[in-house]
C-alpha cells in the first residue's frame, strides 16, 4: 500500500498523525519526507511540526534503514549487564555502527529506552519482537532467523 | 491583588503575575534567556532560579505565579550558585567565538557570562560541530550557537504564521531547523528576519555584505549611489549610542558622505512616487471593475508569503514595484541621464530596516534599467556597524543636504515606515485626486498604530472606499483566508510582513520587544508632523518627474520602469 493510502486512513482519526506514522513505519521501516509532508496536509499542520513529531519519537525514523530493526535498550538495567558487550557483538557481526544500517538493507542498529523487560537483561528487540539475557555468543543465531 | 515580598521588599501584584514580573515591577532584574517580553513562557533555560520561602527546590522565576504572602530571593549565595552552573552547561557545548561573532557585545548570553564572571568553566567544551546556513542571500543559521530558547519558532509560526521553523529530535540530541531539517532556503522561509530579532544570541543573522560596499567605494571609477528607506532614521541612532529618532536627517546623509558614498539619494522620493502610481492603480481597479481589494506591494516579505501561500491571489497585488526597487530602476536611467552619468558606472545600494529587501534585489526580473537595478541591500544594522567602524562623532558632525533629482520626500512617504502609513500616504492624495477638494486634517488616525488588523472607511464623492491594514503575516493571514473565501469587505488592503512595519524590519537594530517598535512609529509621525509637505502629489520633485520622463502615472514609461509582476512560489511543502 502506498503512503497515502495508508495515511489517508487515519485522517479522521483525532491527533491521528502518530497512529499514521506507525502504520507507515511499519510498512516502509522508515518515515520517508514524503509521507511526512502528505501526512502534515492530510492533518493540516506545518511541515515543520509534522516533522518535529516524525523526529521526536525514537520509534520513528526519518531516515532510510534496514528493513529488520535491532534495537537495543540503553537504560541503566541493561546497560549495567553488559549491553555493551551485546554492542559491540551486533556492529562486529553486521560490520556496521549504532545508528546506521546494512548495505544490504537488512539490518538497522538502534538504541532505545527501557522495553520493560528488565527481569531478563540485557535487552534487544528485532521488530519489537524481544530478546531476553542476550550475549555476544548467541547473537549469529539470533541474525540467522532474518537472513 | 496579591501580596508578595522579594528581596524583602513588599508589594501587591495582579493574580496571576510571575515571580519574574512581579519583580520588574518593583526593579528588581531577574536574568532570563528564554523568556521574551512578548512571547509564551518557555521555561526551558532555568537561568531565571529564584529560592522560595518554604520550598527545598529552586522555582523558574518566569515560570512560577506568585501567591499570596509568598517569600521570594532573588540573590542568595544559592541561587547565584545554580545560575552560575547552569549559564556553565550552557556555554560548555557553545562556541567561544564571540569575536567573531555577528552578536558581539548585543548577546544576551555573553551579558550574563559577563554578568556571573564565568572564568574558568569546570564541564569540558564540545560544540555540535554543525554547518552554518548560508543557503538564503538574506539569512544566515549558525545552529551550533542555539541554545534551544525557541523564541524563532515562535515568532516563526505564531507571529509570522510561517512555520518554517520546528525541532528535530529531542532532549540532548534537540536541535531547531528549518522545515524537515533541509536549508532554509527550501522551507517555506519568506526571509523576514523576525527570528533574528527573537533570537537572544548569534544563532540567526543577516547576511553581512559590507566588504563588497567597501569595494566598489575603493574602486575610482564606480559611481556608488545610495538611498534610504523610510523607516531607517528612526532606528539608526540606536546603532551609535544616540536614542531612538534622535539622529537628524541631514547628519545621517553627511555620515553617509563621510563613509564614501558619492551620491546621497532617498527611497522616500520613490514613496511618494509609489503613492502616485498606487493610488492610481486602485481607481482604476474601481472605475473598471479590476482586482479588489488591491493589496500593497512594498513589503517584500510579504510578496514572498503571497508567493508562498497565497498564490490563487498574485491578481489582488498592486503591479507596482516596491519603493526600493523603483529607485534602483529609476536610478540607472532618469537620474543617470540627469546627471550625466554613464549608468554602467553606477553602483546603486539601498539602506533599508529589511532582509527581504536583499532577496528582493537578487530577483532575476529586477533589471529594467537594462542593469541590475538595485546593485547591494545594506541594513540598518550594516550602517550601524559602518557608523562605529568609521569613528563619526555624530553630535559634532554637520548637516549635509540630499543630491538632486531623487532626493525630495513628503511627510507622505516618512510614513512608509510605520504599519498604515502607505495607506495614509495614499489617502491623502486620492482624496485630493477623487474629490478635486484640498485635504484641510491630514491626518488619519485609525491607521495609526501596532495592532495587528485596523481597518477604516473612507468618503470619496459619496463612494465609500473600505480599508484594512495589517501589520505580521499571521495577521495578514487572517484577511487573506477572508479574501479567499470571498468573504472580505475591502477595497484596499496594506500589509507588512513585520510587526508594526518597517520600523520593525527583521534588519533594524536588535529588537527586543514590540515596547521599542511603538517608539519608533511615534517618532515616524514627530519627523511627519515637522515635513513642510506632507501630501506625496505635491513632492516637486515627483512633479517634474512627471513632466520630463514618465509623462503619466500608469504610462508606458511607468509601466516599463516601475511595475513588475509576481510568480507562484510552488515550495515543496508548506
Ligand atoms: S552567540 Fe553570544 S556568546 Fe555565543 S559566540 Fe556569539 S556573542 Fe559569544
Ligand atoms: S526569516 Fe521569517 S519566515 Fe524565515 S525563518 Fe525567520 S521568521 Fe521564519
Ligand atoms: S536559533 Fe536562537 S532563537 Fe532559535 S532556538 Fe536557537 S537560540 Fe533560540
Ligand atoms: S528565563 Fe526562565 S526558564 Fe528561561
Amino acid at each position: 500500500m502506498s503512503y497515502k493510502g495508508i495515511i489517508a486512513r487515519y485522517a479522521e482519526v483525532p491527533g491521528g498523525i502518530i497512529e499514521a506514522f506507525h502504520a507507515v513505519e511499519k510498512e516502509f521501516s522508515f518515515l520517508p519526507e514524503e509521507a511526512i509532508a502528505e501526512a502534515a496536509r492530510v492533518f493540516k499542520v506545518p511541515a515543520a511540526e509534522a516533522y518535529g513529531v516524525a523526529s521526536f519519537y525514537s520509534m520513528f525514523s526519518t531516515e532510510t534503514r534496514g528493513k529488520n530493526i535491532i534495537r537495543l535498550c540503553e537504560s541503566a538495567p541493561c546497560h549495567i549487564a553488559g549491553a555493551a558487550e551485546v554492542v559491540a557483538a551486533l556492529e562486529k557481526e553486521l560490520g556496521i555502527r549504532m545508528g546506521e544500517s546494512t548495505n544490504d538493507g537488512l539490518f538497522a542498529l538502534e538504541f532505545t529506552e527501557c522495553v520493560g523487560q528488565c527481569q531478563a537483561t540485557p535487552v534487544i528487540t528485532i521488530n519489537s519482537k524481544p530478546y531476553l539475557d542476550v550475549t555476544p555468543d548467541i547473537i549469529p543465531n539470533i541474525l540467522a532467523e532474518y537472513k | 491583588m496579591i501580596n508578595v515580598t522579594i528581596d524583602g521588599i513588599k508589594t501587591s501584584v495582579p493574580e496571576g503575575s510571575t515571580i519574574l514580573k512581579a519583580a520588574e515591577s518593583i526593579g528588581v532584574k531577574i536574568p532570563t534567556l528564554c523568556n521574551h517580553p512578548d512571547q509564551a513562557v518557555k521555561g526551558n533555560c532555568r537561568v531565571c532560579v529564584c529560592e522560595v520561602e518554604g520550598s527545598r527546590l529552586l522555582s523558574a522565576a518566569c515560570v512560577m505565579p506568585v501567591w499570596e504572602g509568598m517569600a521570594v530571593k532573588t540573590r542568595t549565595p544559592k541561587v547565584v550558585e545554580a545560575r552560575k552552573t547552569i549559564l556553565e552547561l550552557i556555554l560548555s557545548n557553545h562556541p567561544q567565538d564571540c569575536l567573531n561573532c555577528i552578536r558581539n557585545q548585543n548577546c544576551e548570553l555573553q551579558t550574563l557570562a559577563e554578568e556571573y564572571f564565568i572564568r574558568d568553566n569546570p564541564f569540558s567544551q564540545k560544540t555540535r560541530g554543525m554547518a552554518k546556513d548560508y543557503s538564503t542571500p538574506a539569512l544566515f543559521r549558525d545552529p551550533d550557537k542555539c541554545i534551544l530558547c525557541r523564541r524563532c519558532v515562535e515568532a516563526c509560526s505564531v507571529v509570522q504564521s510561517v512555520n518554517a521553523l520546528g525541532l528535530d529530535q529531542r532532549g540532548h540530541h534537540a536541535m531547531v531547523v528549518p522545515t524537515m531539517g533541509w536549508d532554509l532556503i527550501d522551507s517555506p522561509c519568506v526571509m523576514c528576519g523576525q527570528c533574528i530579532h527573537a533570537c537572544p544570541v548569534g544563532a540567526i543573522g543577516e547576511v553581512e555584505e559590507i566588504d563588497r560596499l567597501l569595494a566598489a567605494i575603493a574602486d575610482p571609477d564606480t559611481v556608488v549611489v545610495t538611498q534610504i528607506a523610510p523607516a531607517v532614521r528612526v532606528a539608526i541612532g540606536e546603532e551609535v549610542g544616540l536614542a531612538t529618532g534622535d539622529m537628524p536627517m541631514d547628519v545621517f546623509a553627511a555620515g553617509l558622505r563621510q563613509i564614501g558614498f558619492d551620491y546621497v539619494l532617498h527611497t522616500n522620493f520613490t514613496a511618494d512616487l509609489t503613492i502616485l502610481e498606487e493610488g492610481n492603480e486602485l481607481l482604476k481597479r474601481l472605475q473598471e471593475g479590476g482586482t479588489l481589494p488591491m493589496f500593497t506591494s512594498c513589503s517584500p516579505g510579504w510578496i514572498n508569503f503571497c508567493e508562498t501561500f497565497y498564490p490563487d491571489l498574485l491578481d489582488n497585488l498592486s503591479t507596482c514595484k516596491s519603493p526600493q526597487q523603483m529607485f534602483g530602476a529609476l536610478a540607472k536611467t532618469y537620474w543617470a541621464e540627469k546627471s550625466n552619468i554613464d549608468p554602467a558606472k553606477i553602483y546603486s545600494v539601498s539602506i533599508m530596516p529589511c532582509t527581504a529587501k536583499k532577496y528582493e534585489c537578487s530577483r532575476p526580473e529586477m533589471n529594467d534599467s537594462g542593469f541590475r537595478d538595485v546593485d547591494l541591500v545594506l541594513t540598518t544594522r550594516e550602517i550601524g556597524r559602518l557608523f562605529r567602524m568609521s569613528g563619526i562623532d555624530f553630535d559634532k558632525l554637520a548637516g549635509s543636504h540630499f543630491d538632486s533629482w531623487m532626493g525630495a520626500y513628503t511627510g507622505a512617504a516618512v510614513i512608509f515606515g510605520a504599519s498604515g502609513g502607505v495607506m495614509e500616504a495614499a489617502l491623502r492624495t486620492v482624496y485630493e485626486v477623487v474629490t478635486g477638494q484640498t485635504l484641510e486634517n491630514v491626518n488619519f488616525e485609525v491607521t495609526r498604530g501596532i495592532q495587528g488588523i485596523k481597518e477604516a472607511e473612507v468618503d470619496l464623492n459619496g463612494t465609500v472606499v473600505k480599508v484594512a491594514i495589517a501589520n505580521g503575516l499571521s495577521n495578514a493571514r487572517q484577511l487573506m483566508d477572508e479574501v479567499r473565501a470571498g468573504t472580505s469587505p475591502y477595497h484596499f488592503i496594506e500589509i507588512m510582513a513585520c510587526p508594526g512595519g518597517c520600523i520593525g524590519g527583521g534588519g533594524q537594530p536588535i529588537t527586543k520587544s514590540n515596547a521599542k517598535r511603538v517608539e519608533r512609529i511615534n517618532q515616524i509621525y514627530v519627523e511627519d508632523e515637522a515635513c513642510e509637505i506632507r501630501k506625496s502629489h505635491e513632492n516637486p520633485e515627483v512633479k517634474a518627474i512627471y513632466e520630463e520622463f514618465l509623462h503619466e502615472p500608469l504610462g508606458h514609461q511607468s509601466h516599463h520602469l516601475l511595475h513588475t509582476h509576481y510568480t507562484a512560489k510552488n515550495k515543496k511543502v508548506l
